[in-house]
């Protein structure tokens, strides 16, 4: 190298192959790391979903289909609820958190900060202990239902919501709230308020106004916090162990269950990535509906 | 208040009506907004009550924090007493230390290469970076595990170093893995802002790349660095799904309490809980101040 850095002389050529060859030298470590850890792992949970054996036998590389077909025939509904749950979940966190973005972005005034650290600060805590707060919370004779039905008498004393598809809902929609919350919060922040009032100056209603102008300038930030909390609540199977019952288990429960309990690695790796290819599809499908050259600029 | 409104309303626009209007669209906001923070809240809350709740025999059935029973410190007066729970909490820490010292490291390199240099392949390696946080959590522990499981099985076995059983080191790998793409994005967020022309006049009094690094450029993006560290540090000690799919036999702390919920639900659970939530609150107010001081 020294040799061909002199011949390329004029300049100050071995510093220069130095500098050029920098940015390369600084990536190589962690894109390395990432490639070990996070592309190989994705093609051998590939070959292992479409190998035959098991884990003291060895597997061996048969291209089956087998396991995709188990997958699918066997697991339909609860991959059907991941999308009905993930998806309500999504749907809920938009409407209540947009609003709350709103009223912070807007609204705040010298309370901005700290209403956004209130709108963080489940964050501070484990999400398995926010989790099993919730199952305190809606238990049978909890914090919530125990003084409605023993004090107040207003609940029957059979009423419960703990382990049903409603409990399960509440913890999910409660866990990726702030997913919502915080990019509403960033592109609302962004949008200048002189747009807005331009709006009303030129007789727009605040509706109008807010359907033509605040809601289009929103969109990255829709985009963005739909997918962080689609993403997570359609793979989470915490919310449903802890919360829901056997019926409303999602397919994170399977792919759980499949793999670290059972050591079912085939079905499993199937299971999961099936769920991946259908995450992408539905993101990419997304992307293609709100458009991406928009979204991404 | 409402026959105002009824008055006002036909007006329309500019006047006393879209000013009636607005009032009630800011409370309204404001009402509902204070619900969604409430409910946001509320769990904290309960956690942080029920590590005062008494836990014996005599009252219910003693093993599970769920229903009120009588205030009582003895949780916080023995806070790391129930079997599994130090083990547990020194595992964690040792690993969110370790993982977060090695991917402040990786992500900070890749951060520099990305926002201070022009070179090929740079998009597609910016597109990469998203993937992994892209991915659900539970596709990617899986796929690590069978990583893992590979290593130990024909005809990788003996090529590579065995990583199965998993445990201590799998937990690591798999930490520094999933934090790198939250150090990149928050070290580039931070350099964004960076003005090339002070490290020019570094290099135009006389130093060189070296010096100019060390002087310049690391004192200024050195906040950036910190707060990638901290948020990879939080990420560490507080992910449970895909730790579940590499710990093996290893506990860390949400692993522990995970397994344990099923047979008992020590008060303990929320004591560090508590302590880790106001711990982080006094961490997040005395940085506020000291920058506000400094400003």
């Amino acid at each position: 190298m020294t040799t061909q850095a002199v011949r390329n002389a004029p300049g100050p050529g071995i510093r220069q192959r130095v500098l050029k060859a920098t940015p390369y030298l600084f990536l190589i470590p962690g894109l390395v790391w990432l490639f070990i850890f996070f592309v190989l792992p994705t093609i051998q949970m590939f070959t292992y979903s479409v190998s035959t054996g098991s884990i003291t036998s060895g597997f061996k590389l048969t291209w089956t289909g087998d396991n995709y077909i188990t997958a699918l025939s066997r697991y339909g509904k609860q991959f059907g609820n991941s999308l009905l749950y993930g998806g309500a979940a999504t749907v809920l966190t938009l409407l209540i958190g947009f609003p709350v973005a709103y009223t912070v972005a807007f609204k705040g005034g010298r309370y901005k900060n700290l209403l956004l650290f209130l709108v963080i600060a489940p964050f501070f805590t484990s999400f398995l202990i926010r989790t099993i707060s919730w199952k305190i919370l809606l238990g049978d004779e909890g914090p919530l239902l125990g003084p409605l039905k023993d004090i107040l008498h207003v609940l029957p004393a059979e009423f419960s919501v703990i382990n049903t598809p409603i409990s399960q809902l509440a913890g999910l929609t409660y866990n990726f709230l702030p997913f919502m919350i915080l990019p509403l919060y960033v592109a609302l922040e962004k949008i200048d308020p002189r747009l807005i009032e331009a709006a009303n100056d030129l007789y727009a209603s605040n509706w109008q106004s807010f359907r033509r102008v605040t809601l289009p300038l929103a969109l990255p930030g829709v985009f963005a916090g739909t997918l962080l909390t689609f993403i997570p609540a359609m793979g989470d199977y915490v919310n449903a162990e802890l919360l829901g019952n056997p019926q409303s288990q999602m397919i994170g429960n399977v792919i759980q269950n499949q793999l670290i309990t059972q050591a079912h690695y085939p079905i499993g790796s199937a299971l999961s990535f099936i769920l991946m290819t259908a995450i992408l599809v539905a993101v990419a499908v997304y992307a293609r509906v709100l458009g991406t050259e928009q979204l991404t600029g | 208040m409402s026959a105002t409104a009824i008055d006002a309303r036909p007006s329309g626009r500019g006047g006393i009506g879209t000013r009636l209007t607005r009032g009630i669209s800011k409370h309204w906001l404001a009402a509902f907004t204070g619900v969604a923070i409430f409910y946001l809240l509320l769990p904290i809350a309960v956690m942080f009550l029920f590590s005062f709740n008494r836990l014996d025999a005599s009252l219910g059935d003693g093993k599970f924090n769920y229903q009120w029973n009588a205030f009582s410190l003895d949780a916080w007066a023995h806070p790391f007493d129930w079997p599994g729970l130090p083990d547990a909490i020194r595992v964690t820490l040792a690993v969110a230390v370790v993982a977060t010292i090695g991917s402040t490291i990786l992500g900070t390199l890749i951060g520099l290469a990305l926002t201070r240099y022009a070179f090929r392949g740079r998009g597609i390696i910016n597109g990469l970076i998203f993937l992994p946080m892209a991915t659900p959590e539970v596709v990617m522990g899986a796929s690590l595990l069978t990583l893992f499981v590979a290593t130990a099985l024909p005809p990788l076995k003996g090529g590579v170093p065995t990583l199965y059983p998993t445990g201590f080191t799998t937990i690591l790998i798999a930490h520094i893995m999933f934090n790198i793409s939250y150090v990149v994005v928050t070290v580039k967020a931070r350099l964004a802002g960076f003005d090339r022309r002070l490290e020019e006049a570094a290099m135009d009094l006389g130093a060189n790349e070296w010096v100019t690094f060390w002087k310049v450029t690391f004192p200024l993006i050195f906040p950036g660095i910190m707060a990638a560290a901290l948020l990879a540090f939080s990420l560490s000690i507080d992910d449970f799904v895909i730790t579940s799919f590499v710990s093996g036999s290893t506990n860390t702390f949400p692993i522990w309490v995970y397994t344990l919920q099923k047979n008992a639900l020590p008060a303990q659970i929320n004591v560090i809980g508590s302590i880790i939530f106001f711990g982080a609150v006094a961490f997040v107010a005395i940085s506020t101040v000291v920058q506000a001081r400094r400003r």
